[in-house]
């Protein structure tokens, strides 16, 4: 049988176009990193209430994002949540050992993410270790239900 | 009375032969060790199934990504959460509109010219004829189509997911005015590549599998007159469009319904 090449290319100009396709979709659209592992080092926190939060959440300093939420799960000694976070590489042994999270919301109804405030003591926050200092998040029943029992009194 | 009792017992007893058929027809066709000439023949299918079906995939993902993002934006604005359009754009492609449209797109595209053309080389005789010479035609002639559909749907799909979100990019961020940032970031926090992704990949596989096993088999189980191709070809379109949004919703249910 006499083979095509315009045909054949044609095919192979496809072919290519579905990979490259699927690369863009788990790089952009998922937001697989190209990076490795080894590029964070991890952190968690215990939280009182961790409201809407979802792994996959980011986390900021000032509003920039310098990492994500990895995994949460139920602490089984305090009953509170344990939320693990990864850093950016950059900042390790940068953070103090004093630094503060809390769970923010953007916007009024929008997604929830972690936001971490640095304090001023001296030792650093290395891969592993645990954030003592954490504030809650911000559930909007909760809030009204203070202000209507306020209104009460 | 009993005429029509026995009319019923013949139309489900066809049914049930023809279902028992196309069974073992696939697995007749699928099962053969490929050849290098297979491999040739393959490549030709996958230029008439999917490389000729690019463009009505272009054209319809683009303008669905499009007004996904107006009619989004209208609705999420009055939320305040038009920051969100990113990641309702892409979900909705990736998770159900890809696979779905892509695939009925494909069923009336390819899958009709499959049926016609297969029925005309039966109504013609040449798949007797190539019996007759010793060429098993499932081999010929049905299994590079088979195989042609099942690779091609896929690749159809990431490409109508792509241009799907780039068409949103464009009236979203360009004309609509959402921060760019904040469409793409929104995008890569709810998106996950696995369940998202790959599921939407696996519903894909599903239904190319389907849609040209539907049209080969109308093709090559129908009768050989004209009134019959014109038949089959309505039929291909018809079962492979329902057999696909009916599977969507079973594999919908087991793959983001939490029942499996």
């Amino acid at each position: 049988m006499k083979r095509n090449s315009v045909l054949e290319l044609g095919v192979g100009v496809f072919m290519l176009a579905g990979i490259l396709g699927l690369v863009f979709l788990g790089l952009r659209v998922s937001g697989l990193g190209v990076s490795g592992p080894s590029d964070t080092y991890t952190l968690t926190a215990n939280f009182a209430n961790i409201g809407g939060l979802r792994p996959q959440a980011k986390v900021t300093m000032s509003g920039v994002r310098v990492g994500k939420v990895t995994d949460i799960s139920l602490d089984p000694q305090w009953f509170d949540a344990r939320v693990t976070m990864e850093i950016d590489d950059a900042y390790e042994g940068k953070l103090s050992g004093d630094t503060t999270a809390a769970i923010l919301t953007s916007g009024l109804l929008g997604e929830q993410y972690i936001g971490l405030t640095v304090g001023g003591s001296p030792d650093m926050l290395e891969d592993g270790d645990v954030i003592h200092d954490t504030q809650q998040a911000l559930v909007l029943e909760e809030l009204i239900q203070q202000f209507v029992s306020n209104m009460a009194n | 009375m009993i005429d029509r009792i026995a009319q019923l017992g013949r139309a489900t007893l066809d049914m049930l032969s023809a279902v028992g058929r196309a069974g073992l027809f696939l697995l007749q066709s699928i099962v053969c060790l490929p050849s290098r000439e297979g491999l040739y023949l393959w490549v030709r299918q996958m230029h008439f199934v999917g490389v000729m079906s690019v463009a009505i995939v272009l054209v319809s993902g683009l303008f669905i990504g499009m007004v996904l993002a107006l009619q989004g934006f209208t609705i999420l604005v009055d939320f305040g959460a038009d920051e969100a359009l990113g990641q309702m754009v892409s979900l909705s492609l990736v998770r159900e509109l890809a696979p779905v449209v892509a695939a009925l797109l494909f069923a009336g595209r390819a899958g009709s010219a499959l049926t016609a053309e297969i029925g005309l080389m039966k109504a013609t005789e040449q798949l007797t004829s190539m019996e007759m010479i010793g060429v098993d035609p499932l081999r010929r002639i049905v299994a590079p189509r088979l195989w042609a559909g099942f690779v091609s749907l896929p690749i159809l799909t990431v490409i109508f997911a792509v241009v799907g979100i780039w068409g949103g990019y464009l009236v979203g961020v360009d004309w609509l005015g959402v921060y760019e940032g904040s469409y793409w970031s929104n995008m890569q926090d709810s998106v996950d590549f696995v369940d998202d992704v790959l599921n939407g990949m696996v519903k894909s596989l599903v239904f190319g599998l389907v849609v040209t096993w539907i049209a080969v088999f109308q093709g090559y189980d129908l009768v050989p007159t004209s009134e019959g191709i014109s038949r089959a070809t309505t039929r291909t379109v018809v079962y492979a469009s329902l057999a696909v949004l009916g599977l969507d919703f079973v594999l919908t249910a087991l793959m983001f319904g939490d029942l499996g």
